[in-house]
């Protein structure tokens, strides 16, 4: 039977994770991540869950152990944050390029230094172009549905690629929220045994990764970005079919809230997306018709899905939480381009960046800086396209 | 008249090897890694998962489609082997698979230098595989840079004009340190020497390590028909000793144990001067070498005693 | 537990499969000089065999040992090891 607890965002995790009966997980301590490993590693110890738990040195060696397992035919696991995940990007591109599935959790925090443990993108974002597929929730039930849902993805042959899945540390991470569980009987019927494109046990004498040509490497490289046009329509399947088993549903690559007959869309990524709904229905009791795109996952990038609902847009204001110094925000750079490839006549795209550093962006924040921006564009006025919103100085 | 040879059993090695280790390579000539290849293949055979990071293998096992072993292989980042091997094993277990021994096969620098952490923290959890270093004693496959395992005195493309000034890393102790089930020296000279001590290993469970001697010829600059005379040198001198370590116990190996008498071995002169990588050593730093070949021996007696 | 499954597409995937003379025939490596085995010296200890670095070499109990020159680079290694100077090098026709 389901069962509907309080959980923590990170112990949301630990528990789908659970239920996904991974064989090995590897992991190293970080804030603010350490509750899902912790908990992980209760299960283990317990033996509710039968896994070998392998309390590695380093991030590089827990993404290295599961990479090692995952070839070797084990469904995999790992979780970390910030510092920890950038010292794991060496692994983190190995992994998609012998498309070895498994699934990560990246409890958000801002990219050090200085030291500060509050969560933005950065360290998300930063893993934009290692071929994972990059899902990001916005509370805690989602963090949970994303990370069974993840694992289904990575190991589905029209994919075959690592999933990440974020969730902002604290504010999800820490903060407890009822969850739904599943049924473990109906989950596994669901999400079935371990699939992969190769196994690497000694049952086979085969090699992996070893010196390879430029031609031959760019077909492989070739062969993952035409799985990540596949994973768009594999992640629509899985939603709706989770959807129906387990009745909840997102809509697949991005959650559309009150676009139907928006003229201004904001788009967002993560918890603080609930701010921004909340501020949605404050102008939306003015008047204002505005609603929200929120992506759900990163890469691949919804850029059709975005452009429904942007093509009849006045304009488009995107909140970034993160920062490619020098030019604006991730997000911001990839929906431009996206929607270029959908028409040469863009409305007016504008980036915000804000909320770097885990500052608190609240519902009343959003609700004023999205009125300037309407009430500039109908007056006229030119919104331009990027602005960094230190809100509250 | 003795029994017809024909009747004669073919000995493991290298027979055992033979369509497992495939000849087309493309290793440098006279490089000592199929050499030792062919050992591990002789206890191994195809059962047998190679973890492989940045090292001469990467290249050598040839290009995309095609290696030249019939086994396992998994190349990995270099600093990964020991956490890599250390996933595959746990797969492996709770698969219930137990007949494939996992090997992390790292050079000197993925071991000593970058790998150590690696190394360190796998040694410690006990993982269930062997580690082993074969050691050429520089970064050979990116041109003979210097690494924490070149020996004292030898020139390499980053110690061009004065040599390496510090001595040698000895893994092998670090590992000792670690209190790991088995640690053994070895050379690729004494090949049933290093054959025994893998049949040991793979009674063992748990972590062991080989630290594995294989000279290369183009970055100690020697002739590649001399590979195998100057890794028995190393022996022969004292320079690279032969040991088991097992249950808190060492154990000279057959090959070193006339080295004990100091009188026995032969000047290390004897083994840097086939060598150009020594060509322009001082005095200074042969003492030195000398020095340190002594109370390396001191060392073992003790740990003999 | 696992299930092999290929990419809907055959995808190319880094896997490499063993096959003899990966490098191609490396017997023309070899520049001026090869082994020669004298068979009559031979004793079939094996060592030549066991040290052989480009895996060329297969002793047969009887016959003795055979060079594979497709493969064999040259490096005159087995020269060095054979205990009783059964091998020597040769200048190449």
């Amino acid at each position: 039977m389901p069962m509907k607890i309080a959980l923590t965002g990170n112990y949301a995790v630990a528990y789908a994770v659970k239920l996904a009966k991974p064989q090995v997980i590897a992991a190293y301590p970080i804030t603010p991540q350490t509750p899902v490993v912790e908990k992980l590693s209760e299960f283990v110890e317990s033996g509710e869950l039968k896994a070998q738990m392998i309390r590695v040195e380093s991030e590089h060696s827990a993404l290295a152990a599961c990479l090692g397992a995952a070839l070797a035919g084990a469904r995999v696991f790992t979780a970390t944050s910030s510092q920890g995940l950038l010292y794991m990007h060496e692994i983190i591109h190995w992994a998609s390029r012998v498309r070895a599935p498994m699934v990560m959790a990246v409890v958000s925090r801002t990219i050090n230094a200085p030291w500060n443990i509050w969560p933005d993108h950065s360290d998300f974002l930063d893993q934009r172009d290692a071929g994972w597929v990059m899902a990001y929730a916005m509370d805690n039930q989602e963090a949970f549905d994303l990370t069974l849902q993840a694992f289904k993805i990575s190991e589905d042959p029209e994919v075959y690629l690592p999933v990440m899945v974020g969730l902002e540390g604290f504010v999800l991470g820490h903060t407890a929220m009822p969850v739904e569980i599943p049924d473990e009987k109906d989950v596994d019927a669901w999400l079935g045994e371990r699939r992969q494109p190769y196994v690497v046990d000694g049952s086979e004498p085969i090699g992996v990764g070893g010196l390879t040509w430029p031609e031959d490497t760019e077909d492989m490289f070739y062969g993952i970005q035409q799985a990540m046009e596949r994973a768009k329509s594999a992640i629509k399947r899985v939603d709706a079919e989770y959807g129906k088993l387990f009745g909840r549903s997102y809509g697949g690559l991005i959650q559309c809230y009150r676009c139907e007959d928006a003229k201004y869309i904001a788009v967002s990524m993560g918890a603080w997306s609930g701010e921004l709904m909340e501020s949605v229905n404050m102008l939306r009791d003015e008047g204002y018709p505005i609603g929200v795109a929120r992506i759900r996952f990163y890469r691949p990038f919804p850029h059709e899905d975005l452009w429904e609902v942007a093509r009849s847009a006045r304009a488009v204001f995107v909140f970034d939480r993160a920062i490619s110094f020098g030019s604006w925000g991730q997000i911001y750079a990839d929906l431009v381009a996206g929607l270029l490839l959908h028409t040469n006549k863009l409305p007016p795209v504008m980036d915000i960046v804000t909320g770097i550093a885990g500052v608190h962006v609240s519902a009343e924040d959003f609700y004023a800086m999205i009125k300037k921006l309407i009430e500039k564009v109908e007056s006229g006025h030119n919104i331009g396209y990027f602005e960094w919103v230190r809100v509250r100085r | 008249m003795s029994a017809p040879q024909t009747q004669r059993p073919l000995p493991p090695l290298p027979a055992k090897a033979r369509g497992i280790v495939l000849p087309g390579d493309t290793s440098c000539p006279g490089c000592p890694i199929p050499i030792a290849f062919k050992v591990l293949a002789s206890v191994f055979g195809d059962k047998m998962i190679l973890v492989i990071p940045a090292c001469c293998t990467s290249v050598i096992l040839g290009t995309y489609p095609g290696q030249s072993l019939k086994a396992g292989v998994i190349h990995v980042p270099f600093a990964s082997a020991a956490a890599v091997a250390s996933g595959v094993a746990a797969a492996l277990k709770m698969r219930g698979i137990e007949d494939v021994q996992v090997i992390a096969w790292a050079g000197d620098g993925g071991t000593a230098d970058i790998g150590m952490a690696t190394l360190s923290g796998a040694a410690e959890r006990n993982e269930d595989i062997i580690y082993i270093m074969y050691d050429n004693e520089a970064y050979m496959n990116t041109g003979i840079q210097r690494s924490s395992a070149t020996p004292q005195g030898a020139w390499t493309t980053t110690t061009p004009v004065l040599g390496k000034l510090e001595p040698k890393k000895d893994v092998a102790k670090i590992m000792i340190a670690h209190g790991v089930p088995y640690v053994a020296t070895a050379s690729i000279a004494y090949p049933h020497d290093f054959y025994q001590k893998l049949m040991k290993a793979k009674s063992i469970k748990g972590f062991r390590f080989i630290h594995l001697h294989a000279p290369c010829p183009p970055g100690w600059r020697f002739d590649p028909m001399y590979t195998v005379r100057i890794a028995r040198l190393a022996v022969e001198t004292g320079l690279w000793i032969l040991y088991e370590y097992h249950n808190g116990k060492l154990m000279l190996s057959p090959p070193s144990q006339p080295y004990l008498d100091p009188s026995k071995r032969k000047p290390i002169e004897e083994y840097l001067k086939l060598q150009g990588r020594f060509r322009k050593i001082t005095p200074e730093l042969i003492k030195a070498i000398q020095q340190h070949v002594e109370s390396n021996w001191e060392w073992i007696k003790k740990m003999m005693s | 537990m696992v299930k092999v499954v290929p990419p809907v597409d055959n995808a190319k995937v880094p896997l490499t499969k063993p096959v003899e003379g990966v490098g191609g025939k490396t017997g023309l490596w070899r520049t001026m000089y090869k082994p020669v085995v004298d068979s009559s010296k031979c004793t079939k200890c094996f060592l030549c065999e066991i040290y052989c670095p480009g895996v060329c070499i297969v002793v047969d109990p009887v016959k003795g040992a055979t060079i594979n020159y497709d493969y064999c680079k040259g490096c005159g290694l087995c020269t060095d090891v054979c205990p009783v100077k059964a091998i020597s090098m040769v200048p190449e026709e």
